[in-house]
């Protein structure tokens, strides 16, 4: 089937099987930020946007992205070179596989709750595995992220 | 006054791929190759123990697309081992690519190669095998000598004296005691004696297996693999292709995490095979489901432990007996058990007079085992921390005190650890910091907190070791290029751990630059030095010392060269990171020139090669207390807080260090709390994907302070020991600790689910 979307703000038209994930399609088109990290929907790696609401590229069919705006961490890559310097700094990047699913919830966060709560934090990454971790490095890179973006904003 | 340089060891140093990482660039396996090749999968076993009557793939080849189907029948009949380990393997050789005897539920059955998923998930499915089901050894208990064998083939063989007899479905058997254990039993106080089960627990990393191999210009077989161990997949992959090792070359992209799981080589001799037979180009990446049935976990594990103490504390005698599940093949299977004992048993060195550890590790028709961060050291130290707590509690002592009255202490000489002496060994100060931190004073070990829930604390100690003494091999390559930056070549595999960073610190300490002035590449069986590959804890240690040496060497050759262009003696220079100049100052030439010289005329190579390897594994040391609430009606679990204090030698990187340590305790908190693999009673592993086997979310993780407390290990590139593994050891035996002062239940089963501890309040 055909369908037409734009991915990272660019129209794309494909011939798609109907079956076809979401996931698949996008790495096919280039994205391999893109990841699978399980097939059942608990591990959050494969988030993308559409629409500008983070969802599971692996839940969704690539049919049902026709006409819609999506984008991956391709499209993203000022607010990753900015926000990931802060997990950079913590180490807490590590192996790396689960980075961009953990990148484009985090960006979501900011972009909807732009000064949250640590109990916020973890409740909206909640659904973002990581194994290596542990948590606590990508919540320390989060809180000094945001307290850059405290005093940037105060200093304006 | 020239300033003086400030060190990059023991600094936060932020890692060499962390935002490349964080940007999503393409750097792992499926990233990195082609996608118009073969697409690979395996038929697996759906019989946890059968014999292939008859396979027939002539309607599955019909499907278009479909390049080829191998079974049995046409692979080579060597029996090898896919354990990652030095040769001689410790791991019996016994298996093949595809066997006709089917193992466990996921053994191979057939390899199908097509154009695209879709034809090859038909060919699959058409595919027609008519197994005769046999009966399955699915009770570890009854393996040994049972009258069904795992492995009754006679070209099955042990290439080391591990104590293995296929004949009594085992893999390796064993023991190692010092002193009379049952005359010091005898005269102790109070004897104890109990049983501790461990689960064959996922590594889970988030990337799963997958390879894409292909035919190089040379004809020869390229493999592209998520693998902690170049060097041995290369082995492993000529003894089951029965072809030479020439013939195979072996690199890792980025690897989305190991945990020691990519120390076995899981997936790569399936597209190894097709590629080799088709010379086509083939991928296979392994579902999650896939991992976590045929995969490589944890060795699971039932401990008795008997210990001796009297009514003061004093611990006298161990006695350790470990029965170790290897599952269906034995991979890691004679090593992992070494270490429920030799590095558990150490810990109580102090007063110990008498210690026996002897293990038995059976066949069973299971998953077969692997390599899991903790390497068996994690089981025994749940065994054998839990028996010192009950001790604690039965003579109404602190937990801490009567640690402190036994545990090793710096200078010991450790009969339970090869007689290996402790020259940096910070465990009291681990202690005593830990106890500052966590408050351990000022807390009663359980408060009812009025609410339903009742409050408790917990503690364990924890050892592990650097490397394997005597084994492990690290190598560095360093050479200085034009404009004098310098080029790191290593076989030890950055898995996302760092090491790429760290080993490029060290470099960047001794050479006085900065780290940025280093660039790193690794590892490629063709290019890399040999290294035994990132595993045992011991990149830090052992290939982190073949770098000092090699940059000490480096330096030394730098000057020489130097000397001859400013036509005076090597002796009288000296170097500092940016020149080489004379004593006097008089004279100086730059890094740069001499790269230039080098390159210009010269017959005198500016690169070194050193390979390093340790006789002694010098232990890294930690403590970890937790705090938690249990709720009474219904038995769920909240961490409140985790305190670790480690002692990993001078910690190399401080960010990595700290985030390794917490990155291992929460996978320790899953093993203790939430992690279980249940079979069904046909064999079949319950708990297969993410939905089933929970690993802990970042709700789940409480808050993890981690500290550390620093020995200097003189064996290790300046003073540091290792940190990979040691930190998933506390969390299972600290929180069975507080659970007991919450409940007055010990729970001696992991995982501790709200379910066990709601029965055990009700008995």
């Amino acid at each position: 089937m055909q369908i037409e979307l734009w991915i990272n703000e660019k129209k794309v038209n494909a011939d798609i099987a109907p079956d076809m994930l979401l996931i698949d399609f996008l790495r096919n088109q280039g994205c391999s930020s893109v990841k699978r990290g399980c097939e059942t929907a608990n591990c959050g790696l494969c988030t993308v946007f559409m629409d500008e609401k983070p969802v599971l590229s692996c839940s969704v069919l690539a049919a049902r992205a026709a006409g819609h705006r999506v984008v991956t961490l391709e499209g993203l890559q000022e607010e990753a070179q900015d926000f990931g310097a802060y997990i950079a700094d913590q180490g807490a990047e590590q192996c790396g596989f689960c980075n961009p699913g953990f990148m484009m919830n985090a960006i979501a966060m900011f972009r909807e709750n732009p000064d949250p709560t640590e109990e916020e934090i973890r409740e909206y990454l909640a659904g973002n595995l990581c194994r290596c971790s542990g948590y606590e490095g990508q919540m320390r890179g989060i809180q000094s992220y945001l307290a850059y973006k405290r005093e940037k904003g105060e200093r304006k | 006054m020239e300033e003086k340089k400030r060190s990059v060891i023991n600094q936060p140093v932020r890692k060499k791929d962390a935002m490349a990482l964080l940007c999503g660039k393409p750097v792992y396996v499926d990233d990195v190759t082609p996608d118009d090749c073969l697409i690979v999968k395996v038929l697996h076993s759906p019989h946890a123990h059968a014999w292939i009557e008859d396979i027939n793939t002539d309607i599955a080849m019909k499907v278009p697309g479909i390049e080829a189907i191998y079974t049995y029948k046409d692979v080579p009949q060597q029996r090898f081992t896919m354990a990652g380990q030095t040769f001689p393997e410790p791991s019996p050789y016994d298996r093949l690519i595809m066997d006709r005897r089917m193992r466990f539920v996921g053994d191979a059955a057939a390899i199908v190669a097509g154009q695209n998923e879709k034809a090859v998930d038909k060919a699959l499915r058409l595919i027609k095998v008519k197994y005769q089901v046999l009966e399955p050894v699915l009770d570890f208990h009854k393996a040994k000598d049972g009258a069904v064998l795992v492995h009754p083939e006679e070209n099955w063989k042990a290439l080391c004296d591990v104590g293995a007899d296929n004949r009594r479905n085992l893999c390796a058997a064993g023991v190692d005691e010092e002193g009379d254990v049952e005359k010091v039993f005898g005269e102790c106080d109070l004897v104890l004696e109990n049983t501790f089960h461990t689960k064959a627990n996922q590594q889970a990393m988030m990337e799963t297996f997958r390879t894409y191999t292909c035919i190089d210009p040379y004809g020869r077989l390229h493999v592209i693999s998520s693998t902690q161990i170049v060097f041995h997949v290369r082995r492993i992959l000529a003894n089951a292709l029965g072809i030479p090792k020439s013939m195979i070359r072996v690199s890792k992209p980025r690897v989305g995490g190991g945990f020691g799981a990519k120390q076995t080589c899981v997936t790569e001799v399936f597209p190894a095979f097709v590629t080799w037979k088709t010379k086509k180009a083939a991928k296979l990446i392994f579902t999650r489901q896939e991992s976590m049935t045929a995969g490589s976990p944890r060795h699971e594990m039932e401990i008795q432990v008997k210990l001796g103490a009297m009514k003061d504390g004093t611990i006298r005698a161990i006695d350790l007996y470990t029965l170790s599940n290897t599952g269906a093949y034995g991979e890691h299977g004679p090593t992992t058990v070494g270490l429920s004992g030799h590095k558990s048993i150490p810990l109580y060195n102090h007063n110990l007079e008498a210690f026996r550890f002897h293990y038995d590790v059976v066949y069973t028709n299971m998953q077969a085992a692997g390599a899991y961060r903790g390497y068996g050291a994690t089981q025994g130290i749940f065994a054998l921390e839990s028996t010192v707590n009950e001790l604690a509690s039965r003579l109404g002592m602190d937990p801490v005190a009567i640690r402190e009255k036994n545990m090793v202490k710096e200078g010991q000489a450790v009969p339970s650890y090869y007689g290996e002496v402790m020259n940096a060994c910070a465990l009291d100060r681990c202690m005593a910091r830990a106890r500052d931190m966590f408050g351990w004073d000022k807390k009663p070990l359980a408060q009812d907190m009025g609410n339903g829930k009742v409050r408790a604390k917990g503690v364990a100690l924890a050892m592990q070791g650097s490397g394997i003494s005597g084994v492990d091999v690290g190598s560095a390559t360093i050479k200085l290029n034009d404009d004098g930056f310098y080029a790191l070549s290593i076989g030890a595999a950055d898995m996302g751990t760092g090491c790429d960073t760290s080993l490029a610190q060290i470099a960047a300490e001794c050479l006085e630059c900065s780290v940025d002035n280093i660039v790193v590449y690794g590892a490629d069986s063709d290019s890399s030095p040999y290294d035994s590959g990132s595993y045992a804890s011991s990149t830090t240690y052992v290939t982190g010392k073949a770098v000092e040496k090699a940059c000490v060497e480096l330096k030394n050759r730098m000057c020489v060269i130097a000397a001859e262009m400013l036509a005076c003696s090597a002796e009288d220079l000296v170097f500092d990171g940016n020149m080489v100049r004379t004593a006097d100052e008089s004279k100086s030439v730059s890094l740069a020139q001499i790269a230039d010289r080098s390159m210009n005329g010269s017959s005198d190579a500016v690169q070194v090669t050193v390979s390093h390897s340790s006789p002694v594994s010098p232990p890294p040391f930690m403590v970890g207390m937790v705090e938690l609430e249990v709720d009474k009606e219904t038995g769920s679990v909240d961490l409140l807080d985790y305190v670790a204090v480690v002692d990993c030698g001078t910690p190399i990187n401080s960010n990595l260090a700290k985030v390794q340590t917490e990155g291992g305790l929460a996978q320790g908190i899953g093993m203790a709390l939430y992690e279980d693999v249940t079979y069904n009673d046909r064999g079949r592993i319950r708990e297969d994907s993410f939905m089933q086997y929970k690993i802990p979310t970042r709700l789940d993780v409480c808050r993890l302070r981690v500290d550390f407390e620093s020995s200097y290990e003189k064996t290790g590139p300046f003073g540091a020991k290792s940190i990979g593994e040691i930190v998933i050891n506390t969390p299972a035996p600290a929180i069975a600790h507080a659970i007991y002062n919450a409940t007055g239940v010990w729970h001696r089963e992991l995982p501790i689910t709200p379910e066990k501890i709601l029965m055990g309040s009700v008995k």
